[in-house]
């Protein structure tokens, strides 16, 4: 198919490199350099989708990242991707997208309907209708909306692409690769500061590429490739085009997503598809531009009714026309370019000028070249439903409330000016508030909160000449600031038509008896009567008109919108615009992939993983992993056909029976260590440690302020100033912290210094009636005895050769030991336990027997040590200290806490002695009880008691110390189970714990 | 993100850090005998100010040294960190 709308010759696109590419399933062919829009005008297609509401048909309104129609869903090497802009996609070969939004083609869509029936679908139409019933909700109302609205589908499947994070730091930040971006980074680079200059678009220049302007007798786009090769060539520069700064963050952070491969047919080996910067810049200059802004008139959404400026860029880098018949309306001259543009590659336009007598320079070379300009003159409506065929104009009054006889002039595309934006959103993420300039009737940057300036139009400075020195000033200046440098480089000369003023009129009038839909935001298709309404109905604040009716809030977030809401809410207000405000801007300025955030961060990478030295043996010998913190830990070990539940009750039985061996590196562990330490010790613990004798190990509870318990675990006493502390594995890195705050912030007068050393010992607690049997074995010179090494001793020996450190503590209430050796010989000592241990039946056990281990002997745990229950709660009284002060202390003495009925640890048991009970089942008095049925207590470890053969669970119940006994029913309504129980001592072995002591 | 002067460090991220509470609030002392309500105070009663604010941020990807942090509620502005012991008026 011919690409009847391109013009030959014109424009930067390569005409060698003819590229193919699908739209709704039909080939055509552009060029290389195109984006998906350009192509697809080019080709004469001008219908791409559907508006969101009324399912009106789109085309296309500008060339960038302002626009709010051509959405399109992508199809790119297998994956999709929604809500892409076609106006910045670039065409690769091979491209597919499709239309969004519409059903069941682009041509015929079913939704259209709602354009027809569109009172019915007002300002608050969703809030009004879709309120009640409310149990409408959740089954009609929220399915209905979804199908209804949004645009494109994600992805179901995984994505396969990488994205990559990056920090950088800099001088100076650029945004943007205009005049003001071009001359601020070059003066600043000259000048020695590190800098990144970040252009959003493929080609560098902005403004420049289709500007007439000169500079330092060249052209303006010969001026920007001449600064951007040098600036390609210095060491302390980087320039990255296809890279959008979206968000300025506190403290000079911003992000900017640079998109590597998007415009690619497939991502290149070892490079990402996007790469997501995070940039700490010292200076930033704000060079974002300014957007165009449209004129509101009837039926201004239909296609074919494109930016002025949009029009002009794809006529002058894409060689592309809009249309062939265009009509120009504007209210000031940077239309004329446009018209001259136009006029130049033999295409006649008609121009309407909403001014009645303006004079300038650009205006006077159109009249010379023929071009039919009428002044004081307004397009009322477009006409035609996919495309512009017709427009309605007349003469308009000087106070623009008069209209003349309605003429109809035939077009094909309306090129629309109202005036310009500055580009703001990155100077207001800052924190800097705005201030309404009058004399172009937008908002632009108050005084800079962050070290940061706004340069060029993104400032409200139109002007080149005026532009190009504050630029190329301001990079002097801060690079002076920064490098200390003083090399000043000369401002080139410039030269571009002077303009006349633009006219403040922004909105045509409904002739009389004409009901023509007026947008303001195209994407949502908000309405002027939609404002009118929401304002009718009381909405005052601007921020509340944009929720009530949507103004401003779709993907393109109303970068041509928001001005003209703001407009239209002050002129029926009779306020002035900076009175009635802006709504927030805020990041990201455009959208950003998911992905591109998420970066590497993803799966296994979510976080780090962290193994034991004994890890491989563990793999070797079929153990299943389950993630304790970041910890991997064996599970049980898998032999033959066992499940989870077979597999840890055969381990746990062996343990009761024989002997195990189970892996407790990913214990925290911390030397404690100076003069002080016992003292320390003694404040952090609630029982007392002043007299624990060097070679022993004691049990600790420590609190929090609060008196919650914090941690648990054994401490050893290993010389005179120097502790080995334990920890629970899931509270080690918080326990670190809490004693640095202590000895730094509290107490700094104590001398004692805390450091982690988790990571230096690998620990194997080998427990078992068999135990003392194995370890004679494996320490031949050693004294194990009863009387020797006694329950928690603590002794220094080696193994095989290799230092090791021997505690007597048990987690599993039998006689057991812990040996320590460092990290390196953690695989050594795990093989020669199992080795030295096979005539003792030895068998390894995950943390499922563990678990069943040390909940059937009533040793709290995680589970009971939840960051809600006190020492009491989980009967650890009898170690709180009646003589000492601890952290902690003083809360334990709280009415809540000293409660009669206060809640406690108790064993539970299923009178069946068959049923499971579910952790987190509560407990209640009567099963049949009318809701709320009210909780005593809940259900916080289930096992399977291998002693007594059947179930067993701890809870924590509402005064249990006199509950034993007691029959009470365990309730899930999770897992839809009542189950009658009896309440028993949570000690449901070896209550006097004589076994550990044996 | 924040960019936080550690006293020791220098600047760094604030991903490094980790944020500690009011740096005024005081500890009653061992063995001191309070009443619940100074008791209740120090525990869970913190001042939420509008503007500057000391407060404590811990350097755990660091140094692992507490410090002060004097810091805009607002704005974010950071206008000095100090060691433990040295004292921001
Ligand atoms: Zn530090």
């Amino acid at each position: 198919m011919s690409q009847e709308y391109r013009l030959d010759k014109v424009g930067l696109v390569n005409r060698d490199k003819k590229i193919s590419f699908k739209f709704n399933g039909k080939k055509y062919f552009g060029y290389e350099g195109d984006t998906l829009a350009s192509a697809l005008i080019a080709n004469g297609v001008h219908l791409v989708g559907r508006s969101f509401k009324y399912h009106r048909p789109r085309g296309f309104f500008g060339a960038g990242v302002d626009e709010p129609y051509a959405i399109v869903q992508l199809y790119r090497n297998g994956e999709t991707d929604p809500n892409c802009r076609a106006t910045e996609q670039e065409l690769f070969e091979g491209l597919e997208a499709k239309s969004v939004n519409c059903w069941p083609s682009v041509n015929f869509d079913i939704g259209a309907i709602n354009n027809f029936l569109n009172i019915f679908l007002p300002a608050g139409f969703y809030y009004k209708t879709f309120m009640w019933p409310r149990s409408f909700w959740y089954r009609i109302y929220e399915p209905f909306i979804r199908k209804a609205a949004g645009f494109g589908s994600a992805s179901k499947k995984h994505d396969k692409e990488r994205y990559e994070h990056k920090y950088e730091y800099c001088d100076l930040l650029v945004t943007g690769s205009g005049p003001s971006g071009l001359a601020s980074a070059y003066s600043a680079a000259k000048n020695g500061a590190k800098v990144i200059l970040a252009e959003d678009k493929p080609r560098f220049g902005g403004s420049l590429l289709t500007s007439e302007a000169n500079i330092g007798n060249q052209s303006g786009k010969e001026w920007a490739e001449k600064i951007i090769s040098e600036l390609q060539e210095m060491p302390n520069v980087t320039v990255k085009n296809r890279s959008q700064v979206f968000g300025y963050y506190d403290h000079n952070m911003l992000v900017m997503s640079e998109r590597i491969s998007d415009h690619l047919p497939e991502t290149k080996k070892f490079t990402p598809k996007q790469r997501l910067w995070y940039i700490r810049a010292k200076e930033v200059a704000i060079s974002s531009g300014s957007i165009e802004r449209p004129i509101v008139f009837g039926n201004n959404d239909t296609p074919g009714v494109v930016l002025s400026s949009a029009a002009k860029e794809y006529l002058k880098v894409y060689g592309v026309l809009v249309g062939k018949k265009p009509l120009i309306f504007t209210n000031n001259d940077s239309a004329y370019e446009t018209a001259i543009e136009f006029k130049k590659n033999g295409i006649t336009p008609v121009v309407l000028d909403s001014r009645s007598n303006p004079d300038s320079e650009i205006i006077s070379e159109a009249v010379s070249m023929d071009i039919d300009i009428r002044f004081s003159h307004v397009v009322v409506a477009a006409k035609g439903y996919k495309k512009v065929k017709k427009a309605e104009i007349t003469k308009i009054s000087e106070d623009k409330n008069e209209l003349g006889k309605i003429e109809n002039i035939n077009c094909d595309c309306i090129c629309v000016s109202g005036f310009w934006t500055p580009t703001i959103h990155l100077s207001s993420q800052s924190g800097n508030k705005t201030k309404f300039d009058e004399k172009i009737d937008a908002f632009i940057p108050g005084k800079s909160k962050q070290n940061e300036t706004t340069l060029g139009s993104a400032n409200g400075v139109f002007n080149l000449e005026d532009t190009l020195k504050t630029s190329f000033e301001a990079g002097y200046e801060i690079s002076k600031k920064i490098t200390k440098n003083d090399n000043k480089i000369s401002i080139p000369q410039s030269y571009e038509k002077k303009q006349s003023k633009h006219d403040k009129f922004w909105c045509v009038p409904l002739p009389k008896n004409k009901k023509y839909k007026r947008f303001l935001d195209f994407q949502n298709d908000v309405s002027v009567t939609d404002i009118e309404l929401a304002l009718r109905e009381g909405y005052r604040s601007i921020e509340h008109v944009k929720r009530y009716t949507t103004l401003g809030m779709a993907t393109d977030q109303g970068k041509t919108s928001n001005l003209n809401g703001l407009q239209l809410v002050s002129s029926i207000e009779n306020k002035v615009v900076p009175s009635v405000g802006h709504t927030t801007f805020r990041p990201p300025y455009t959208p950003v992939c998911i992905g591109a955030i998420v970066g590497r961060e993803i799966g296994k990478h979510s976080k780090p993983t962290r193994k034991s030295p004994m890890h491989s043996w563990h793999e070797k010998n079929n153990a299943v992993f389950v993630d304790a913190g970041v910890w991997l830990r064996p599970r049980y070990y898998k032999r033959g056909n066992e499940n989870l539940f077979l597999a840890s009750k055969r381990e746990a039985e062996n343990v009761r029976k024989n002997v195990g061996v189970c892996d407790v590196t990913t214990l925290g562990k911390i030397d404690v260590k100076g003069p002080d330490a016992a003292e320390f010790l003694n404040r952090v613990y609630t029982n007392a440690w002043l007299k624990l004798p060097i070679g022993k190990a004691r049990y600790g509870v420590m609190l929090r302020e609060d008196g919650i318990v914090m941690d648990d675990g054994t401490t050893t006493r290993i010389s005179e100033n120097h502790y080995h502390m334990t920890t629970t594995t899931a509270q080690a890195a918080n326990v670190l912290s809490h004693l640095e705050y202590y000895l730094q912030v509290v107490w700094p007068k104590l001398n004692v210094n805390v450091v982690s050393t988790t990571e230096q010992w690998a620990g194997a607690a080998i427990a078992g009636p068999k135990s003392r049997l194995l370890m004679q074995k494996l320490f031949k010179d050693l004294d194990v005895s009863n009387e020797s090494l006694p329950f928690m001793g603590y002794v220094e020996s080696n193994l095989s050769g290799v230092p090791a450190r021997i505690f007597r503590i048990s987690f599993s209430g039998e006689l057991a030991y812990e040996v320590n050796v460092e990290s390196d010989n953690g695989n050594f000592m795990w093989e020669k336990i199992m080795e030295a241990g096979q005539e003792f039946q030895i068998q390894p056990y995950g943390t499922e027997a563990l678990s069943t281990l040390r909940i059937e002997m009533g040793h709290v745990a995680g589970s009971e040590l939840d960051g809600r229950t006190i020492p009491y709660d989980n009967g650890l009284d009898g170690l709180v200290s009646k003589k000492k002060d601890f952290i902690g202390k003083r809360s334990l003495i709280r009415k809540a806490f000293t409660a009669k009925d206060r809640q406690r640890v108790v064993g539970v048991v299923p009178l069946d002695k068959k049923t499971s009970i579910p952790e987190g089942s509560h407990l209640v008095k009567d099963a049949k009880a009318k809701l709320p049925n009210p909780k005593l207590g809940h259900i916080s470890a289930s096992c399977w008691s291998v002693e007594h053969n059947n179930p067993f669970s701890l809870a924590i119940l509402k005064d249990g110390k006199n509950m034993i006994g007691q029959k009470l029913f365990a309730m899930s309504p999770l897992k839809n189970k009542t189950i009658p129980v009896e309440i028993v001592s949570s000690h449901y072995v070896d209550p006097k714990g004589e076994r550990v002591r044996s | 993100m924040l960019y936080i002067k550690c006293p020791y460090c220098g600047m760094r991220s604030q991903n490094e850090f980790a944020y500690g509470g009011d740096a005024n609030v005081k500890r009653p002392e061992l063995n001191e005998e309070v009443s619940d309500k100074i008791w209740d105070e120090f525990v869970y009663l913190r001042k939420s100010p509008r503007g500057k604010h000391i407060e404590l941020w811990h350097h755990i990807s660091g140094c692992r040294q507490w410090f002060k942090v004097q810091r805009d509620t607002t704005t974010h502005e950071i206008f000095r960190t100090a060691a433990i012991n040295e004292d921001i008026k």
